[in-house]
């Protein structure tokens, strides 16, 4: 599976104001909701459901990196975004690090593995250094997107 | 005290796959222990004290894996990994998520 096919592309987020769990769940649910891949009346009930996923225990997955996600009845087909905060979020992962950079996934909930792929490909992609510190680094939801393009092309991963 | 590795092939039962959470508890786990923990799906050997890692596994239910573990109580670690994977994770496969 690529970024390509499951990052909205419209809906990426870079030098993300908010700097607490719930407002940027809530700011990258907004952005999907205003590309029009989520109902503006399922917004509420998604940002809800990824908070209470987040009680379980954080999606922070380490490397600064976090995955907040959930399934929705409303969702047909895997969707997801990226959102940079340069000031970093408190997200409480495992390693006790600040998270940088965020993949926010919602999928249909008899889809089990399209979610796995959509984990393992961002997995694989961000042990790639130069590619983590870059996304990190992006200024522009354009230069978030051409590093996904790049990372799809192979021009990262070993 | 020379120990050798101990290894031992899981599958993984549980309907999600090892996926964010499974590799959290699996992690959270494999860092109390001594020992050196690795995973290995055919060839590709992962680190077990990395969510990032294992979720690079993709491994879905039913997913043959190797668990390999290095050290003092490379048994212990073996045995109580092994036991999180083959019950399917308890309580992970709830309502959510």
């Amino acid at each position: 599976m690529k970024f390509s096919d499951f990052i909205c592309r419209e809906a990426i987020r870079t030098n993300l104001e908010a700097d607490e769990k719930r407002a940027v769940i809530q700011a990258m649910a907004k952005s999907l909701a205003e590309a029009k891949k989520i109902n503006e009346k399922d917004f509420e009930s998604i940002v809800e459901a990824i908070l209470k996923r987040e009680e379980l225990g954080s999606t922070g997955i380490g490397r600064g990196v976090a995955v907040p996600h959930t399934k929705h009845p409303s969702i047909d087909k895997l969707i997801g975004t990226v959102a940079v905060s340069e000031s970093g979020v408190n997200f409480d992962s495992l390693d006790g690090e600040k998270v940088h950079l965020l993949f926010l996934l919602v999928s249909p909930p008899d889809r089990p593995g399209d979610h796995l792929r959509a984990l393992e490909n961002i997995s694989r992609q961000l042990r790639d250094d130069t590619f983590c510190r870059f996304l990190k680094q992006s200024k522009k939801p354009e230069d978030v997107w051409q590093l996904l393009e790049e990372a799809d092309n192979n021009q990262f991963s070993s | 005290m020379q120990t050798s590795p101990i290894s031992r092939v899981i599958t993984i039962q549980n309907e999600q796959g090892l996926h964010a959470r499974p590799a959290e508890m699996f992690v959270r786990l494999a860092k109390q222990y001594e020992s050196r923990i690795c995973l290995l799906r055919n060839d590709r050997r992962v680190e077990a004290t990395s969510i990032i890692d294992l979720l690079t596994l993709g491994a879905a239910q039913g997913t043959q894996l190797t668990l390999e573990a290095d050290g003092p109580d490379a048994q212990e670690a073996v045995d109580a990994l092994a036991k999180l994977v083959e019950n399917g994770f308890p309580q992970e496969d709830a309502e959510i998520d």
